[in-house]
Formats: C-alpha cells, structure tokens, sequence
C-alpha cells in the first residue's frame, strides 16, 4: 500500500482547503489518505518528487514569515500563506498549489459518502430511482 | 517466437492490416474493413486500454476515471496549466463521452482547405454513422432541469440555444455518460463498431500498448491484467510481440497517435508530425439557485449555443460529479465549501473556446517515448473564454440563479447584484494561468492532413506522405479545430481512410515481399 509523503502537511493543508476533513475522525482521513497516495503513487516519479518539494516549502516556508511551520500555524495564517501561494508570481507555486489542492478534494470529494454529504444522488437507475424516491 | 540473449521473449506475429486503437476512429475502421476478413485479408485491432464487464461500470468517479481515461483524465500539459481528458479502454473516448452528434460546419470544412476534403462527403459519411448509432433528439420529459434552465437562461439572456442530437439507445437518465454509461445506452464503437467487426472476424485485443511502430512491424507490449484492475485480462498472453502487417492504421487520438509516430521516428519523412494540435479549451462554470433542481439525474449534454462565428466560443450544458466539479472550482476553504454543499441546487455550463492551429501548440515525445503536450493559451483564446464566461453568467441569472462562480473574476462569486457589472467583473485581467480551472476533451490535430509532406502529415485520405502502408483515422487528421464535438466527424474521416485501405490494399499487398 503506498504512503502519504508529508502526512502531517497534508493533513493540515485540507483542514485549509476543504474545512470540512477537520470533522473528519481517523478512519475518515485515512481513507482520504489512501485515496490520496494512490493517486501520487501513479504520477511519474519526476512529479513525485516535485509533490515532496512543493509540501517541503510549504511546511518550512511560513518560518520565515510567521516564525513557525504550517502545521504549527492557526488556520487564518495557513489560509493566507496559500492565498499567497494562488497568487503567486512565479507558475511553478500557483501549480504546486493547483496539485495540492487536486488531490486533496480527490481524497474528500470521491468518497461516496462525500458525495452523499453533499446531496448527490446520481444513480445507474437514473429517471426510476429519483421518480421511485419521490423527487 | 525468438529471443536474443538476455533479451525480453518476443512474440511473432502476422497480419495483413493492423489497427491501432478503438475509438471513433480505430473503430469506424475496423467495421468498415472487416467484410474482408471473409475475402481472407486478417484484420487486427490493438487497444491499450482494458475492455470492462457490462456490470463494472458502476457510475463511482474513483473507480471509473483511472480505468477508462489516460492517467485517471488528470493528463496535464507540459506547463502544468490545463489538464487533458481522453479515453483508454476498449472503446476509447466513445465510452466516456456524453453521445453529442453533429456534422462538421461547412464553414470549417472549408477552412481547412485540404485538397479532395469536401464537405458533402464529410455530411454524407457523417450521416451514415449517425444512423448506425441510434442519434436522436431526447423527448422533453427526458430533459432535466439543469438543461432545461439553461434553454430558459438563453431565452431570458437573448441566446438561441438549439438541442443536442445523441447516440444513445434505452437511456435511463443516469447522468453517469462520463464515467462510462452504467446501462449500455451510450452507442459508442464498444456497443456498435467494434462487436460488429468482431462478430466478423476481426481480432481486438486489449491491454495492447504499441511501443513503436517499424518497417511493417508493430511492437507491441500486451499486459498483464494487475490485481484489482477493472477489465477483462488481454485476449494474448502478456509478453513483447512483433506483429507484421501489410498496413497499419494508426488511430489512437490526437495524443497517441502523434506521439507513436514521432516515437517511431516519422518525423524526418513528415516533418510537420506532432503540429497543429488544438484542444477547445474548456471552463466548468457553476451556478447556485435557491431551491433544488434535477441535475444529477437526466441526460447531462441537451442543449448547446453556438457562437463560434461570432465570438469564438460554444458553450453546451454539462453536469459532473462531486470531485471533478470541486476542482473546477476556484480557490478553496469556505466560500468552496458552500459552492460544493450546494450541490442540490448547481447548474452547469461548459464553455469551450474555438481555438486555432498555432506554431509551439503541439505534440512532442519525451527521451522514453511518452508524450508531452505543449499548449498555451493565446491572447485569442483568453477573450473567448471571457467573452463565453460572461454570456454564461447572463444565462444562469436568466434562468433564476442567485449566485455564479465564474473563475475569470476577481473574487470568483457573483451575485445577483453583480449582473449589470459582469463586463467589468469578468475581465482577461483576473485570468491567471495554473490557478483557473482550464481543461480540454477534444483533443485535434498533430498528424494534419494536406497537400505534401513540406505542410502536413497525410493526405485528404490518411495516406501518411511517402509511407504508403501506414494511415491515420481519428482526430490527430485535423488540421485545425472543427468548432463543434468531433467524434462524428472523427468516424466520418475514418470511413474515408478505411474506403482507401481497401482500394490500395490489392496493390500494397501486391508489392509486399513476404
């Protein structure tokens, strides 16, 4: 089973991007977790090791302008130093966030129950299920 | 079967045509050339791709994407900006896309300006493929609402919107097309082309990738089926095969294509391989109303406004799934948060932009052979996509939406009051490459078809310039952007170059040292 390259950041970094994984208990993340590592563990190695670079500078970068790493930092300051990263002049940032932020609602978002939460109700049954529930 | 010291075990093999790939094109090839199995001409059909069980598509996005689209439909190009969804299984994009059928415009036909490329023969063959699979208008108690809002929208905002012909038999209305459809309404090669080729004689085989393609030699490397893979395990055992062919037909897409024969160094004999690539860069826009409507259930694809004259854009209704619409979604944290919750009451539009063949837009290979997709957006193609995300905004408010995420506006969410100020809030200005949602299906172009070798790669046919065994029959043909979904036009080429297989065959197999 493939890992979860910077756990602790990753974690942090979708409490940020999808509010909602904070609720999340340990199960429920490892899930998202899996989902997540799977996906890396199919991207070429060169975007592999571009992934752990980009989690490296977002965990170590906040030092120099909080005084403190991105998982020791309150959600107001992660939200804004990815804010910063989105905005970011150079590509190679605003793409690492792009990736980052991808895979993280990969993780919650294709969960069913994920789906379920959010009122999704797509089945094969398509037209006969929804008349046979009454909607 | 041979093998050199320390070397892989190659597999022999021989055929008289090979067919690279299942799609519109790969497909429409192997129907039409596959009466001449009983003439005792052996036709192959090589897919990369696994081909599914009825009951594996199960409509789960987590499931589906990684086995019927390319790198899991998250193929990105080389700058990391726009991500490039297209089919690989036994079917190829025909499985997952949504069944749109339309002829190509006159008007582009005409542009291409390919010598022996009518337009009445592009309609005619078009026709033919259309009649074969089913395509028709839905009735109106099939149209749900999110399609049918957006025909209201249109109505309010002063746009015509015109309804989608579909391939599609015994629709159930699962909105499910782009996962693969669950009940095997969608009338793809997989349903239609392919089993008629096969009941004839025709051989496919899937989990067939080709490494490159020799002298009338296709390598191919054929798969093992890996635990928990969808698909059924390949038809030949997996291993390395070299397989003779009098002819090769190469129609593995824009992508596959292009890359396959610049891996097979054909680039010195075309040099124009791997050019002219267009994609219709595409936004998802969503829009919230106040109460809940049928959106995830129905035919997502009815409708559709075309504005490719005019404004450089077609816009067409579109529903995706939970994970897919959250990462066509700008931003992040709460405000994308109560976009997704509100799921229930969402409406969709896709706005695609008519681009054009530009110089650097292309297919390249890496040292390994792997594509890499070169593409920036031009100056064009941004003020298309302004242009279509503003006409969009004034679609959904027509229809009653309360608030609408457009990602070229700075910040995303509009509201109603926003309406009288769209040209000011949705501007070329807020469009920030690798931080907007810019995704591409209709991947055109790279083997053009042309006058000579000097401009192109093939002629009106898919004859490749000076290779007179090997031929191209899907989308890579295209020498620019045809402005309207293409699989039909796709299959309608294919025919054209199958109808040459079949007139040259005689002669190249002839004049073949065996």
């Amino acid at each position: 089973m493939s890992r979860l390259p910077g756990p602790t950041t990753f974690r942090a970094l979708a409490s940020v991007v999808v509010p909602e994984s904070r609720g999340l208990d340990d199960a429920g993340w490892a899930e998202c977790a899996a989902i997540i590592a799977r996906a890396i563990a199919d991207r070429p190695p060169r975007v592999q090791r571009q992934l752990r670079l980009f989690l490296a500078l977002v965990e170590w970068t906040p030092v120099l302008r909080f005084g403190a790493r991105f998982t020791r930092l309150d959600d107001a300051r992660r939200a804004a130093l990815l804010d910063g990263l989105q905005r970011a002049p150079l590509l190679l940032l605003r793409r690492g966030l792009w990736g980052v932020r991808t895979l993280i609602f990969m993780g919650y978002y294709a969960r069913p129950e994920a789906g379920r939460a959010l009122g999704y109700r797509a089945d094969a049954r398509g037209w006969d299920a929804r008349r046979g529930a009454g909607a | 079967m041979g093998r050199a010291p320390g070397r892989r075990r190659v597999n022999e093999r021989t055929f008289d045509i090979v067919v690279i790939g299942s799609g519109a094109g790969g497909g429409a090839v192997a129907s039409e050339l596959a009466d001449m199995v009983s003439q005792g001409v052996s036709v192959l059909v090589l897919e990369q791709g696994a081909r599914l069980r009825d009951d594996e598509f199960t409509g789960q996005e987590l499931e589906m994407a990684p086995a019927l689209y390319e790198e899991g439909g998250g193929f990105l190009t080389a700058d990391g900006t726009m991500t490039l969804a297209f089919g690989r299984t036994y079917g190829g994009s025909t499985v997952v896309y949504t069944g749109t059928s339309l002829i190509a415009p006159r008007r582009v036909i005409e542009a291409w300006n390919v010598p022996g490329l009518t337009h009445a023969d592009i309609a005619a063959r078009s026709r033919k493929y259309m009649a074969q699979n089913n395509v028709h208008l839905l009735r109106p108690d099939e149209v749900n609402e999110n399609n049918a809002l957006f025909v209201q929208g249109c109505r309010a905002a002063g746009y015509h919107a015109e309804q989608f012909p579909v391939n599609v038999k015994g629709c159930r209305g699962s909105s499910l097309c782009n996962l693969g459809c669950p009940n095997a309404a969608k009338q793809g090669t997989h349903r239609v082309q392919l089993p008629a080729a096969e009941r004839h004689g025709v051989q496919v085989v899937a989990r067939a990738e080709v490494l490159r393609i020799e002298d009338r030699v296709v390598v191919t490397r054929v798969h093992e089926r890996r635990d928990g893979d969808k698909g059924l395990p390949s038809e030949w055992v997996p291993g390395d095969y070299r397989i003779r062919a009098r002819m090769v037909v190469v129609a593995g897409g824009a992508i596959g294509s292009s890359a396959l024969l610049l891996r097979s160094r054909l680039d010195p004999v075309v040099p124009r391989l791997g050019e002219r690539l267009t994609v219709h860069p595409a936004h998802i826009l969503v829009a919230e109303h106040a109460r809940e409507i049928t959106n995830d259930v129905g035919h997502p694809k009815s409708y559709f406004v075309d504005r490719a004259v005019e404004e450089g854009y077609v816009l067409e209704t579109c529903m995706y799934f939970p994970f897919t619409t959250a990462r066509n979604l700008t931003g992040f944290g709460a405000d994308h948060s109560a976009f997704m919750r509100a799921f229930p009451r969402l409406q969709m539009i896709l706005v695609l932009a008519c681009d054009k063949a530009t110089p650097g837009n292309r297919v390249r290979v890496t040292r390994d052979g792997r594509p890499v997709v070169h593409y920036k957006l031009t100056d064009s193609v941004i003020a298309s996509l302004v242009r279509a995300t503003r006409a969009s905004a004034r679609i959904f408010f027509g229809a009653g939406a309360v608030r609408v995420h457009a990602p070229s506006a700075d910040p995303p969410l509009l509201t109603r009051d926003d309406s009288p100020h769209l040209d000011e809030r949705i501007a070329a200005r807020h469009f920030r490459p690798g931080t907007i949602p810019v995704s591409a299906a209709h991947l055109m172009g790279g083997c053009a078809m042309g006058r000579d070798a000097r401009t192109s790669v093939t002629d009106a046919w898919g004859r490749v310039h000076g290779v007179p065994w090997l031929r191209v029959a899907d989308s890579s043909l295209f020498p620019d952007a045809l402005e309207i979904n293409p699989y039909v036009t796709v299959m309608a080429l294919a025919d054209r170059a199958a109808e040459a297989v079949r007139q040259d065959y005689g002669a190249i197999a002839a004049g073949m040292a065996r």
